[in-house]
């Protein structure tokens, strides 16, 4: 372990626990049992990436770390009444040191981990955690981690691509926008998205009349006349294709996706990566309370929520919320609870938030943005499941090749 | 004021009496309705109160209430309109005959809803961005106590014996019970999530509070050993409509403590729990996204405020029928009625 791996370490120190203590001291609450406290690591893992397309799309340098510190301040305000309290310590590393970063949070005693990163990487770190500890994956959307890679001590708050397919599929079959013209990019996460919206397609009965490939050969996107070669290229790449009802387009990277609408050549709408895009939050959604859940948000962090925030501050609050209910700090305890139907969360998204026993990802509703206002929430009327209609997006239990949650 | 008073006056028994006319040839008169009372419901995304007539049922006007008005409240002398201006930061005041705007209260930041105590000298206000409870003195203007509770609070509710101000805490769900004397919490009870709102039976032994996300509608016993304490969880299930769709929110309790309405928001139905055996008899379908409700004063009807249909659906309560609805302002949210 490196000084140099640690890039930022801090410890929410908030005044409110000082605050609440003192007069909680005098309150006859709950008859906390003994005093506990529960420590909480956030481990983001940084990539070299270039600008994005659009400078909306830019990552704030306390991305996710500003969700967790709201996670952290209301878990701290429900503790207080407990005799509960939380302390949460981030961190943010270089893929290459995430598994030390892990092992020497793991060392402090920290039996809770957010982790934020690649989908290979957050693999890694809940290896490195070791079976004592719960992670908490707020970002990865690999299918593979909730299926044949998944393991025993790793939760996911944050959606499957499956799941994010699934909500837009449902959309557009909603909407009989049956025939789709796919396309990818050229990077291999691009290629798992695309994958998935061809697994949502034949899910839900929409047919993929036409595919392409966006060959990332490097650009001058931000060049001062670049919508010039945008508005003359992007007509050519999508000339004569199939007849079809909406482009689907699956650009995880960012290289293309943002040019599609408007550009292409036939008059059609645009959903996935750009158009209607799917998401687990975004700052305007504000039905089911979310508008004072983003004033709470943006009062502490001088911005804009993103959808790592909302998944961090989730991943806080379903910590919290079973600690709350079951008295207990003991990962052991909490893993079971998380997975027993008693565990339930309220997340801002009109229904409450269960985990999926057979793979630990959280049942949650999809939102549908045009990056202005929610469009839509998946999942959509119509769609039944025997068990939930949240279970309607992702991989289902018949399918799921997932065992670590055999018990 | 007594002037602005006069001249309103006549202008408004005119407008009634044409309204009584085509009442009663629409053939909606309702014998016995003696005494009409003024209903007052804040419209959240207009920025307006509709004031509505308990003889016609009709809508007889409205005015600006300023910005996100939610929380709605009448004095017990029936003189002053308190409504939460949430994004104003301020609870202000109309004089609930004229409308005039009277005066600002201080309320804390973004509050959402408040119960008055019973003689209306103080209003206990629930400001959800800060988690606090603040409690404003409506003679003096003043604040004189903020109260930190849980994450979020919410529903607000004062014991008819006056010993304890509730509120809920939507994130931290729990109903927390405040000591009138001292302003401290004395009990925390944990409910399902995202509780909405609590309200006391008239002999104050027991509190409902509801939980929207939970679903659920707890029944807390009030003469527990240790202090208030669960006793049961009343579910909801209605054949056709999504289990996630039978949210809990406002209730009302008849004052004979038979029975209790409960509001279940987007399922747009009211349900009706006999509160002896805590079972659902039955579901009034209202219009969408029911919020609040309210009682006349001679508890024949129950108002509802429908937030997605933008309109106000009326319960004949001994009956249990929806009778009519009436159409208000943008989202309306709550719900007040001008006493007799």
């Amino acid at each position: 372990m490196t000084v140099r791996a640690l890039v930022r370490i801090s410890v929410f120190c908030t005044l409110l626990a000082g605050y609440l203590t003192g007069w909680m001291a005098l309150a006859g609450a709950l008859t906390p049992a003994a005093a506990m406290d529960i420590k909480v690591g956030i481990l983001r893992i940084d990539y070299p990436v270039l600008v994005p397309i659009s400078r909306y799309d830019r990552k704030p340098d306390d991305l996710g770390f500003a969700g967790g510190k709201l996670g952290d301040e209301d878990n701290q305000t429900t503790g207080s009444f407990l005799g509960q309290t939380y302390s949460t310590v981030t961190v943010a590393t270089p893929p290459e040191n995430a598994e030390a970063a892990t092992r020497k949070l793991a060392e402090e005693g920290i039996k809770y981990l957010v982790v934020l990163g690649h989908g290979e990487d957050v693999l890694r770190v809940a290896d490195a955690a070791g079976p004592d500890v719960l992670v908490f994956n707020a970002s990865a959307p690999d299918n593979i981690l909730r299926d044949t890679e998944c393991r025993a001590n790793l939760f996911h708050v944050a959606p499957s691509r499956a799941m994010l397919a699934d909500a837009v599929a449902q959309f557009l079959v909603w909407k009989k926008w049956n025939r789709w013209f796919l396309i990818e990019g050229s990077h291999p996460a691009d290629k798992k998205l695309g994958e998935a919206y061809r697994r949502s397609a034949a899910k839900f009965g929409a047919k993929i009349v036409d595919d392409r490939v966006f060959e990332d050969t490097g650009g001058s996107r931000r060049a001062d006349s670049g919508y010039v070669l945008v508005q003359r290229q992007i007509p050519v790449f999508t000339q004569g294709a199939a007849d079809h009802d909406v482009i689907v387009a699956a650009d995880e990277s960012d290289v293309f996706a943002l040019y599609l609408p408007f550009h292409a050549w036939d008059p059609r709408p645009v959903a996935g990566s750009a158009g209607l895009r799917p998401v687990s939050f975004h700052a305007a959604h504000e039905a089911w309370g979310a508008t004072q859940f983003q004033r709470r948000f943006e009062k502490l962090a001088g911005r804009y929520m993103q959808s790592e925030d909302y998944n961090t501050w989730l991943a806080l609050r379903v910590i919290g919320e079973a600690v709350t209910r079951t008295g207990s700090a003991d990962p052991k305890v909490l893993r079971a609870y998380l997975l027993s139907d008693a565990f339930e969360l309220a997340a801002f998204k009109g229904q409450k938030v269960t985990f999926r026993s057979w793979n630990g990802q959280l049942r949650q509703p999809i939102l549908l943005t045009d990056s202005k206002i929610t469009v839509s929430v998946s999942p959509q009327e119509g769609f039944l499941h025997q068990r939930s209609p949240l279970d309607t997006l992702g991989i289902d239990k018949p399918e799921s090749a997932c065992k670590a949650f055999d018990s | 004021m007594n002037r602005s008073a006069l001249k309103i006056f006549p202008q408004r028994l005119a407008v009634r009496a044409v309204l009584l006319a085509g009442m009663t040839a629409a053939g909606l008169s309702m014998p016995g309705a003696a005494m009409a009372n003024k209903i007052f419901v804040s419209n959240e995304k207009g920025n307006t109160v509709t004031v509505i007539d308990s003889d016609s049922w009709e809508a007889i006007g409205d005015f600006p209430a300023g910005n996100r008005p939610r929380g709605i409240g009448i004095s017990p002398d029936g003189k002053h309109l308190y409504v939460c201006a949430s994004d104003d930061d301020t609870i202000k005041v109309f004089d609930a005959k004229t409308h005039d705007f009277l005066w600002q209260l201080p309320s804390g930041p973004d509050p959402e809803f408040f119960v008055l105590s019973p003689d209306g000298s103080e209003l206990f206000v629930s400001n959800e961005d800060d988690n606090l409870v603040t409690v404003v003195d409506t003679a003096q203007k003043t604040v004189v106590s903020e109260i930190p509770v849980g994450v979020e609070p919410e529903g607000m509710a004062v014991s008819p014996d006056l010993k304890f101000v509730v509120n809920t805490s939507e994130t931290t769900n729990m109903a927390h019970f405040i000591s009138m004397d001292d302003y401290k919490i004395k009990y925390n009870v944990l409910v399902d999530q995202r509780p909405r709102y609590a309200r006391f039976t008239n002999d104050g032994t027991k509190l409902f509070v509801s939980s929207e996300i939970g679903g659920t509608v707890s029944v807390i016993n009030m003469l527990g050993e240790n202090g208030p304490e669960l006793e049961a969880k009343i579910g909801f299930a209605v054949p056709g409509v999504q289990p996630e769709w039978l949210q809990p929110v406002g209730m009302r309790i008849t004052s004979d403590n038979k029975w209790l309405f409960v509001a279940l928001g987007p399922a747009n139905r009211v349900a009706v729990v006999d509160v002896k055996s805590h079972e659902v008899v039955r579901y009034i379908l209202v219009g969408q996204r029911v919020w609040h409700l309210e009682f006349t004063p001679d508890e024949k009807y129950l108002i509802t405020t429908n937030g997605n249909s933008n309109d106000v659906t009326v319960i004949d309560v001994a009956d249990q029928e929806a009778i009519k609805s009436i159409q208000v302002g943008q989202q309306p949210w709550g719900v007040a009625v001008a006493p007799n």
